[in-house]
């Protein structure tokens, strides 16, 4: 069941001179009731954007945004359905107001409680989801007296005062010290699981997308480049975007020859490229051209969206795909992707010592 | 205007009496918050000592004309030295220096807090309007603002005082708020235009917040220290305006203000006839009056901004990366976090 | 990794003074203190020693507050007012084999042994840089400082050398900061902090701001220099997955102590203090098995006043009675891997954890803590799996290092 369909959504910004920025390019997906879509990206590839557009923060350029299979819902019916959850729990809660205000508000403004005992007995509820207890206790705090995580807590509980069907969460964790990620990121996944949500999480952490989604959708410069559901796409990726992503993270269990050997392809592959020409503009081709070891001549056009796992029961296959010249020309792909490209920097197993 | 206003002005922008708390449940009746904002106040010790004064000059203004008997009425002890019978001494023509003090400073703090209000008022409803609005309104509001500032202020006061010469207290009060909001404006436009995109404000726009309450629940309440600040020198700026304008000779010679005192004594030729006890006293009163008020504006920033404080707990290089976990730490440093925050 | 820091020492002395390597070290610091001043102060590093050896890379990890940056500061000398250095001791061993009593130095001294000898990357040092001049300005800023014999054209020519060295195009020196990325920004900073040649370059959280590819290209960038000029590091974040991988050894900070002191390469199998096992439950591995996931509930503890017992205590799964009352010392735990000791009463012989109750030895080797993607940790079992164990003598008695006292 589909809880929100986008289709060919694209975000852009006016600038100074010359045509608008456009951020994000003719993106489509769905988010199914009850499960995570991870978004994934460096910084600047458009990640906020989709967001803010989803919650109507900023108007789209082009596309359509579907509620439940109905396209143009406004107003309240749509505020109510879809919420957001910021990247940085000090900026997200007004300084001035207790975390009472900012679930109150919400809950009356959206007609999810009456004034009075109604409303108290909401706010009460809501922060005992997100495990602030005791309620009435941190109902009368005001936000600088909360750490980070309680401060995400309370955002969280905000976004879902209006009973949302769709929850947007950007980089939710990204602002908090490691030893809380988790806690707010199972505690999103414990929600997502009770109240049937349809979660897009935004962040640029592979690892937590992969551990907390389904499936995951990578991100450059305004386009999907990869997708599919999140073991093929972090354990077995195909664009060399999301290659270099996945050799970029951390490995804890790497031992020093892999981590050394890693570290040699990274910077082999990087000497084949200017480090710092990255915003150049590569017109109609595929815009990973600049930084890409693989760009052969067809990459100058617009790359084919391809499948690139076999399907295995022959219906569609697991949808993992890819926005790559390298996957829509069999006998081009053999040639220009070595057996061992990046990808033997993604070791598959390191568990086991 | 009174002390108890400046004070609860202090408590209603209430984050800062609780940040300044050790951390312990907030919230409270009204008697822990008075009692929070007390402390708060005692942390500074410009701030009390800015109060204080402040506290004398309310007072004597209030109290003060039913102490005196007739300040215009002429005696026949003329340009005596301060004595017995007269405290303060008396002019040229017996009138009573006291007496005419205790009632200029009624008047002058009157003109002085109510074209303050007034000039506030509108520079929160132009600079905050436009920089929520946005758009065509802003852009009209500030070009407004700007003419206002890129008027000379001093000429345009003479020219307009020169018509109203001899007018009322209301016209004097109007036309120096009518001249000083454009200031505060722009300061009010650009923190409003700031404050607009930040995530909370976002938050509320999302969950479809009406704008007034946005505008009057989510963003003032964050303005308010600049308010205050911008009120107290609102208020200086409107005395020694009006003493200007009265020492200019353009001010309604009946009305007894700490300007017109001293316009008299000019008259006299006090200055140079040593009759210093009839313009030091008026003269010592703006200035102390002036330093008062500064005196509560940068204790006022002193408790709200723990890095202008001389313990100065705030965390450097906090730029790139808010941290967490503030509940182990100083309460001040939380205030730190909570100013950052706003920035 | 390849510093030779890593050759085997002598068990027993993992950080003594004069312990078979104590020739390599180039900077070490003991029982060092420090305080903020203020209504109560706040005593953010209570005790720390550690050693830095040469060519080799520090981690020093923990969570935010727990009194890294400070540390960072102190050794630095930078420290300024309210905070105060209330004890402990600084030596540096210069290239030429002379001893520096940190100390002792002098403004002047102080100012030559900065950036020549010894310089900081602060934390969002990128955001420092100064917006009204362009880069190749700064970089001759430095250099008319501290090499007053460089001519304006040797200056230039080193800037760009620089900044070509960093992976920056050499034309940038006539860029302003704000023309450059955030990563460009950053390595910019790393360049200058190179500018000198200095012996030891101490990192704070220099890549947080940043995204994963970037971080992992500046971070390559500084391993790479590192082999070929031979600096040490002292690299501290609240990423300790990242510290695993690029460390030689590491330091994990808790409410200003160091309660783990460990080889990298190891740590993450046989983590000992259970404050670094929260930490390592913490964040997923990429690739490995889907698991349960924890992190650590509650915060640090409040760093004004004493602490009785372990600060860790609160938050601690295994907290049995001493640990109320006793505060652990950074014991040796004996084990092969290398000089590793841990502050924490499992690992003390004087303080048993009662029969029955949950304990970690201190195992010699890794192995037998299996890899933590090997146990999906059942929900509602308090205890890591590996753990029920009856706990061993301690191996040699370990004999207590230098650094924290009772
Ligand atoms: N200027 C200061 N005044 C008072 N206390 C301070 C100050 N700076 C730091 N502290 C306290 O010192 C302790 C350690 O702070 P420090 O900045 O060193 O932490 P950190 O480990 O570097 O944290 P992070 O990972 O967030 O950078 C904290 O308890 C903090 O509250
Ligand atoms: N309001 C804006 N005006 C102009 N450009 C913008 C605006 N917001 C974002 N952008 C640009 O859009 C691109 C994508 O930004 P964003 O959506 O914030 O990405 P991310 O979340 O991945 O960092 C960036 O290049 C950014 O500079
Ligand atoms: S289309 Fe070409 S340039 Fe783009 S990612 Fe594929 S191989 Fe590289
Ligand atoms: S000493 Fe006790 S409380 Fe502290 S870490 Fe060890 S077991 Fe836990
Ligand atoms: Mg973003
Ligand atoms: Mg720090």
């Amino acid at each position: 069941m589909t809880a929100l369909d986008v289709r060919d959504l694209t975000v852009a910004y006016p600038q100074a001179h010359g045509r608008p920025f456009r951020a994000v390019e003719r993106l489509s997906f769905s988010l199914r009731a009850g499960r995570t879509l991870a978004l994934v990206g460096e910084s600047g590839s458009g990640k906020s954007s989709v967001l803010k557009a989803l919650s109507r923060l900023v108007r789209p350029a082009e596309g359509s945004i579907l509620l439940d299979g109905r396209e143009g819902v406004r107003g309240r019916e749509y505020r109510r359905a879809v919420q957001m959850v910021f990247q940085d729990p000090f900026a997200s809660l007004n300084p001035s107001h207790t975390v009472d205000h900012h679930l109150r508000r919400p809950l009356l403004a959206t007609g999810r409680a009456r004034r009075g005992a109604e409303a108290d007995e909401a706010v009460a509820a809501l922060l005992r989801q997100v495990n602030l207890t005791p309620a009435a206790d941190v109902a009368r705090k005001r936000p600088h007296e909360l750490s980070g995580g309680q401060r995400q807590r309370v955002a969280i509980a905000r976004a879902l005062a209006p009973e949302p069907a769709v929850l947007l969460a950007d980089e939710p964790v990204s602002m908090l010290d490691v030893s809380i990620r988790l806690e707010i990121l199972n505690l999103l996944d414990r929600l997502k699981r009770e109240r049937d949500l349809a979660l897009l999480y935004v962040t640029h952490d592979l690892a937590t997308a992969r551990h907390f989604s389904s499936e995951i959708m990578v991100m450059y410069r305004g386009e999907v480049v990869e997708r599919g559901p999140s073991d093929e796409v972090i354990l077995d990726p195909r664009h060399p975007y999301t290659r270099l992503l996945a050799a970029a993270a951390p490995r804890t269990g790497a031992s020093r020859e892999e981590v050394r050997e890693a570290r040699r392809v990274r910077l082999e592959s990087r000497a084949r490229r200017d480090a710092e020409r990255r915003e150049v503009v590569v017109g109609e081709g595929c815009r990973f051209r600049p930084r890409c070891p693989f760009a052969m001549d067809s990459c100058a056009r617009r790359p084919p969206e391809v499948q690139v796992a076999p399907p295995p029961d022959g219906d569609g296959g697991t949808g993992h795909r890819a926005l790559c010249w390298l996957y829509a020309d069999p006998a081009a792909a053999a040639g220009a992707l070595p057996a061992a490209g990046p990808a033997a920097a993604v070791p598959p197993h390191r568990a086991a010592p | 205007m009174t002390t108890a206003d400046i004070t609860s002005a202090d408590a209603t922008h209430a984050p800062v009496p609780a940040a300044a708390l050790p951390a312990g449940p907030s919230g409270g009746g009204p008697g822990a918050r008075l009692a929070a904002a007390w402390r708060t106040v005692r942390r500074s010790r410009r701030l009390s000592a800015g109060l204080a004064l402040i506290a004398l000059f309310l007072l004597t203004a209030a109290v003060g004309p039913l102490l005196a008997t007739d300040p215009q009425g002429f005696g026949t002890d003329l340009s005596q030295p301060p004595s017995g019978a007269h405290w303060l001494g008396t002019t040229q023509t017996g009138q009573d220096v006291f007496d005419q003090l205790m009632v200029s400073t009624r008047t002058s703090l009157l003109i002085g807090f109510a074209a303050a209000l007034a000039a506030t008022a509108i520079s929160v409803v132009i600079g905050i309007g436009g920089g929520f609005l946005g758009g065509w309104s802003d852009e009209a509001l500030s070009l407004l603002s700007n003419v206002f500032l890129v008027i000379p202020g001093l000429p345009l006061v003479i020219v307009i005082s020169s018509y109203t010469k001899g007018g009322s207290l209301l016209a004097t009060i109007g036309v120096i708020a009518f001249t000083s909001w454009a200031a505060s404006a722009r300061v009010l436009r650009a923190q409003t235009l700031s404050l607009r995109t930040r995530d909370y404000v976002l938050a509320a726009r999302l969950y479809g917040e009406r704008r007034w309450r946005i505008v009057l629940v989510e963003i003032l309440p964050n303005e308010a220290a600049i308010i205050v600040s911008q009120f107290i020198f609102a208020v200086i700026f409107a005395i020694l305006t009006q003493a200007g304008l009265a020492f200019l000779g353009l001010q309604n010679p009946s009305d007894l203000t700490w300007g017109n005192m001293l316009y008299f004594a000019q008259n006299a030729d006090a200055l140079s006839g040593g009759a210093w006890w009839w313009f030091v006293p008026p003269g010592l009163c703006i200035a102390v009056f002036g330093a008062a008020m500064s005196l509560v504006s940068f204790g006022l920033d002193e408790v709200l901004d723990p890095r202008l404080r001389v313990y100065r707990p705030a965390r450097r290089g906090r730029a790139g990366r808010q941290r967490t976990a503030p509940r182990r730490t100083a309460p001040q440093q939380q205030a730190a976090r909570r100013q950052e925050a706003d920035r | 990794m390849n510093a030779p820091a890593t050759a085997p020492a002598g068990p027993g002395s993992p950080a003594g003074p004069d312990g078979p390597d104590g020739r390599d070290v180039v900077l070490r610091a003991r029982d060092v203190r420090v305080e903020y001043d203020g209504e109560r102060p706040t005593r953010a590093v209570r005790g720390v020693s550690f050693e830095l050896r040469r060519g080799e890379v520090l981690g020093i990890a923990g969570e935010s507050g727990c009194g890294k940056s400070t540390l960072a500061y102190a050794v630095t000398r930078m420290l300024k007012a309210p905070a105060r250095m209330t004890g402990g001791s600084l030596s540096f061993r210069t290239r030429e084999g002379e001893e520096l009593d940190l100390l002792a130095l002098d403004e002047e001294g102080l100012r030559t042994f900065r950036w020549s000898r010894l310089s900081l990357v602060f934390q969002s040092a990128m955001n420092a840089l100064n917006p009204v001049t362009t880069v190749g300005r700064q970089f001759a800023d430095v250099f008319r400082a501290h090499r007053p014999d460089m001519g304006p054209e040797e200056r230039d020519r080193r800037a760009r050398e620089l900044l070509e060295m960093v992976g920056i195009d050499a034309d940038r020196v006539r860029s302003h900061p704000h023309e450059l990325s955030g990563g460009m920004r950053q390595r910019v900073v790393i360049a200058m902090a190179l500018a000198l040649e200095p012996d030891v370059v101490i990192m704070d959280e220099p890549t947080t701001a940043l995204d994963v590819v970037v971080q992992r290209e500046i971070l390559d960038e500084v391993e790479r220099l590192r082999a070929e000029l031979g600096f040490s590091v002292v690299f501290i974040t609240h990423d300790l997955g990242l510290l695993l991988e690029i460390s030689d050894r590491l330091a994990v900070m808790y409410a200003g102590e160091v309660v783990e002191y460990a080889p990298a390469e190891q740590l993450a199998g046989g983590a000992a203090h259970p404050y670094t096992q929260g930490l390592l439950r913490s964040f997923p591995d990429l690739a490995g098995e889907r698991r349960e996931l924890r992190g650590i509930p509650g915060s640090p503890p409040d760093l004004r006043g004493d602490l009785a017992g372990c600060a860790f205590a609160d938050r601690c799964e295994h907290a049995f009675e001493p640990c109320r009352t006793t505060a652990p010392r950074l014991l040796d735990l004996g084990r092969a891997a290398g000089p590793w000791s841990a502050a924490c009463h499992l690992h003390d012989p004087a303080h048993r954890p009662p029969a029955g109750a949950p304990a970690r030895p201190g195992a010699p080797a890794p192995s037998d803590v299996p890899a933590p993607s090997d146990v999906p940790a059942p929900s509602g079992t308090p205890v890591p799996a590996g753990t029920p164990e009856p706990a061993p003598a301690a191996p040699g008695g370990g004999p207590t290092t230098e650094g924290r006292q009772p």
